[in-house]
C-alpha cells in the first residue's frame, strides 16, 4: 500500500515533536496578533506567547468552543484579512447563527493534500474512478474528498448526494471503483441495488471511503460484505478543515491524525484536565499549518480515545478510535447536526405548544429518522382531523427549515412520555450504533 | 542537523530573539527571512555564539552547543560568512583562504589536505585564482562575498551560515553566488542556514523557510510555498500588517 507523504506520515516522533512546536509557536504567535478573540482570552489569563515552550504547555491555553465561533460570526476569527480568503465554508447552524470558516490559497493546498494522505491509505490511486455521493455546496465533506481525489490524480466523478438510482447507474456505466458517501447512504445504495437485482459484484466498485456520521465495526462488515468493497473511515470536522484530520489505514485499527498539521488531545469533558494517553475522553484539536482560519485547543466533543502504539503500516501518527458518541446532546442526524434544543426552540416559538416532547432518532431500514412525539395539550387538540393534520405539518416544516433535516411529529397522549426525576428524557437514540 | 528549542537572545535589554525553534536536516538549504530587525542576523549570530543566547538550547547532530565558545563550534563544523563580507583586507585572496582553515592547522590532516582544499576554493570560484596574489581590499564586492565564502569554507564545515550573500551585489554576481550555494549541497552535501533580505531569490532556491517578526517566528513551510503567501511578501517589504487588514 501507498503512503501519500512518508516524509511526514512516517516522521520519527521526535523529529515531529520539534516540528509540531516549531508550527505551535508560529501559529500562536499570529494568532495572538491577528484574532481578538485569541488575544483576549490570553490576556486574561496572562498569557503571553513565549510561554509556550513545549508542547506540554499547549494545556496552559484556554479552550476554544463553538460558541466562541458563534460569538465571533462571521468573520472575527479568521486570522487574514478576507481578501486573502479563497472558500468560505459553514457547518449547519446549531441553535441560532453557523459558524463560518475560511481557507486562504494554501489552506485549500494543504487541505487537498492531507485527504489526498487518508484516500492514499485506504487504498485509492490515479487509476481510481472516484463518485463522490457527498452533497456539494457549503458543507466540507464533498469539496475535501474532491481535491484529495484529484490531487492523487483518481478520476472524480461530482455526483453529489442523492437520486439513488442514477447513482447505481454511473456507478455501472462510468465504472466507479471508489465511492465517497456516509456509510448509511452506502447501506441505502446496497439495499436499491438488491431491489433492483443488481449484483454487486458486477461492479467495479472496490474501495469505499465513509465519514460525515458516525458508525460502528459492525456496520463497517455489512458494507463490506454486501458491496464486495474494503469500506475505511475518515474523520474530520469543519471547524478544524473539513476531512483531512484522520483516515484509516489498510489495517483499520483506528484512524491516523496527521499530527504535522494537528496536534491533538483527549480532556475529561467535565474539568477540561488533559487526560493520559490512551483514556477515553473528548478530542480537543489544534491546528498547526492553517492560515486563515487557525483553531487553538477547539473542543470537538467528539468522544474517543488516542493509540500512539506504531502501526503495522508504517506510519507513526497516532490513531484515533471510532468516535464513540457526544460530550454534549449534539445528534448527528443524516449527516446534520442536530441540537435538541434546536427542536425545543420552534416548539416554543409556536403558540399554544408547551412542549412536553421526546425525540426518537432511528435507523428505518438504513436511513436516519428522526420523530418528535409530543404530549398532547387542550391547546393543540382540534377537533378537526384537517385542522389536526395541518398544524403537524406546519410543525414538520418549522423544524426541516431550522434543522435542515426533516422530521416526522406526532401527538401523543398527554403523560405518556416517561419522567425521570420529574425531568423527561427528552433523546433516544435507537440507531446501533 | 540542527535542532534549536525556544532561544531567546538580548542585545543588552533589547529582546532581540523571542522564542525560536528552528531545524535544519541534513542537506537542506532553509532560510530565515523577514524585514529589518526582525531577527535574522541574530539569529545566525546566536548559533555561531557571537551573541551566545540567554535562554534555550541548540543542539548539532545531538551536542548541546550551550556555553561554547565560537572557535569551538567553528571546530564542531559550523562556519558563518558574516553579513558585509568582512574579509581580511589588507592581506591577499589566500592569506584569506589559508586563515579560514587556521583551526586545521594543527590538526592531524596536515597541510596537504589544506592545499587540496585551496584548489577546490579555486575551482570553485576561479575569479579568487586569477587574484590570489592580489590584496582582498581591491576586490569587487562579489569577489569579496566569494572570498568569504571559500574562507568559511576552507574550515569544511557541515553547516554553513551565510548572511545576507547578495547584500549590494548586481544581479549577474548574485546568480553566481546563488549557483555556488546549490553547487556546495550538490557535490558536499553542505548543509545551509541562508538569511536572505531578498526573500525572493531565497525562497527560490532553499527547501524550507522561517519567516520572522519582531524577533519571532510566524510562518514555517516549504519555500516554494512561501514564496506565494501574502504575510511573506508583507513581512519582506517591512510593512506594518495593520496598513491592509480590512475588517
Amino acid at each position: 500500500m501507498q503512503i501519500w507523504e512518508p516524509t511526514y506520515e512516517c516522521m520519527p516522533r521526535e523529529e515531529l515533536q520539534q516540528l509540531q512546536l516549531e508550527r505551535l509557536q508560529a501559529t500562536i504567535n499570529r494568532v495572538f496578533k491577528n484574532v481578538t478573540c485569541y488575544r483576549n482570552k490570553f490576556n486574561g489569563l496572562g498569557i503571553v506567547p513565549e510561554d509556550i515552550q513545549s508542547l506540554d504547555d499547549l494545556k496552559k491555553l484556554p479552550f476554544t468552543t463553538k460558541e466562541d465561533l458563534r460569538l465571533n460570526y462571521p468573520y472575527g476569527m479568521f486570522a487574514v484579512p478576507l481578501r486573502e480568503v479563497v472558500r468560505i465554508h459553514s457547518s449547519s447552524g446549531t441553535t441560532g447563527k453557523p459558524t463560518v470558516v475560511g481557507y486562504t490559497k494554501h489552506d485549500i493546498k494543504v487541505w487537498s493534500n492531507l485527504v489526498a494522505r487518508f484516500m492514499t491509505a485506504a487504498g485509492v490511486t490515479h487509476d481510481d474512478v472516484v463518485q463522490i455521493a457527498f452533497g456539494y455546496g457549503l458543507f466540507t465533506g464533498a469539496f475535501g474528498l474532491h481535491y484529495g481525489a484529484e490531487t492523487i490524480g483518481a478520476s472524480v466523478i461530482p455526483m453529489s448526494s442523492g437520486n439513488t438510482e442514477k447513482q447505481i447507474m454511473i456507478m455501472q456505466d462510468y465504472k466507479t471503483t471508489a465511492l465517497v458517501c456516509t456509510p448509511s447512504y452506502a447501506i441505502t445504495i446496497a439495499d436499491r441495488m438488491e431491489k433492483m437485482g443488481i449484483d454487486p459484484k458486477t461492479l467495479s466498485l472496490r474501495v469505499g471511503l465513509f465519514g460525515a456520521e458516525p458508525w460502528s465495526e459492525a456496520m463497517r462488515r455489512e458494507i463490506e460484505s454486501r458491496l464486495f468493497i474494503s469500506a475505511t473511515d475518515n474523520f474530520g470536522l469543519s471547524e478544524i478543515i473539513g476531512p483531512g484530520i484522520a483516515g484509516d489505514c489498510e489495517f483499520k485499527c483506528g484512524m491516523h491524525i496527521f499530527e504535522d498539521a494537528f496536534i491533538p488531545e483527549i480532556i475529561d469533558p467535565e474539568t477540561g484536565e488533559v487526560l493520559p494517553p490512551g483514556s477515553v475522553g473528548e478530542l480537543v484539536l489544534t491546528t498547526l499549518t492553517k492560515e486563515a482560519f487557525p483553531m487553538i485547543r477547539y473542543r470537538t466533543r467528539d468522544i474517543t480515545s488516542l493509540d500512539y502504539s506504531p502501526c503495522a503500516c508504517g506510519r507513526t501518527m497516532v490513531r484515533m478510535k471510532k468516535t464513540m458518541g457526544r460530550s454534549d446532546d449534539m445528534l448527528i442526524i443524516k449527516g446534520v447536526n442536530v441540537f435538541p434544543s434546536q427542536i425545543e426552540e420552534v416548539l416554543f416559538a409556536i403558540e399554544g405548544c408547551e412542549p412536553h416532547y421526546q425525540i426518537i432518532v432511528d435507523r428505518k431500514g438504513t436511513l436516519d429518522a428522526l420523530e418528535i412525539q409530543i404530549e398532547v395539550t387542550e391547546n393543540i387538540f382540534f377537533d378537526e382531523m384537517k385542522r389536526q393534520r395541518a398544524f403537524l405539518e406546519m410543525i414538520e416544516k418549522r423544524i426541516d427549515s431550522v434543522l435542515g433535516v426533516g422530521a416526522t411529529v406526532k401527538l401523543v397522549e398527554p403523560n405518556s412520555i416517561p419522567r425521570h426525576e420529574g425531568k423527561a428524557q427528552r433523546v433516544i437514540d435507537r440507531r446501533r450504533i | 542537523m540542527l535542532t534549536i528549542k525556544n532561544i531567546n537572545t538580548y542585545y543588552g535589554k533589547v529582546h532581540a530573539l523571542k522564542n525560536i525553534s528552528i531545524h535544519l536536516k541534513r542537506g537542506e538549504i532553509v532560510t530565515l527571512i523577514g524585514a529589518n530587525g526582525a531577527g535574522k542576523t541574530t539569529m545566525l549570530n546566536s548559533i555561531s555564539a557571537v551573541t551566545p543566547p540567554a535562554a534555550g538550547q541548540i543542539l548539532f547532530d545531538d551536542q548541546d552547543l550551550a556555553g561554547l565558545t565560537p572557535d569551538r563550534i567553528v571546530k564542531l563544523g559550523i562556519c558563518q560568512v558574516p553579513e558585509g563580507r568582512q574579509v581580511f583586507k589588507p592581506l591577499s585572496v589566500e592569506d584569506n583562504l589559508e586563515l579560514g582553515a587556521y583551526l586545521r592547522y594543527r590538526g592531524r590532516e596536515g597541510r596537504g589536505a589544506i592545499r587540496k582544499d585551496l584548489d577546490d576554493m579555486y575551482a570553485l570560484f576561479p575569479r579568487l585564482h586569477e587574484r590570489r596574489k592580489q590584496a582582498a581590499g581591491t576586490l569587487s564586492g562579489g569577489e569579496q562575498q566569494m572570498l568569504a565564502m571559500g574562507r568559511a569554507l576552507m574550515a569544511r564545515p557541515r553547516l554553513l551560515l551565510l548572511d545576507e550573500p547578495s547584500m549590494g551585489l548586481a544581479p549577474l554576481v548574485v546568480q553566481e553566488i546563488f549557483r555556488v550555494i546549490e553547487q556546495l549541497r550538490q557535490e558536499r552535501g553542505t548543509t545551509v542556514l541562508l538569511v536572505e533580505q531578498n526573500a525572493k531569490a531565497a525562497l527560490r532556491m532553499a527547501d524550507r523557510g522561517y519567516v520572522l517578526e519582531t524577533g519571532k517566528v510566524v510562518l514555517e513551510g516549504i519555500a516554494s510555498e512561501l514564496l506565494e503567501n501574502k504575510e511573506v511578501q508583507r513581512a519582506y517589504l517591512g510593512k506594518d500588517k495593520k496598513e491592509i487588514w480590512e475588517k
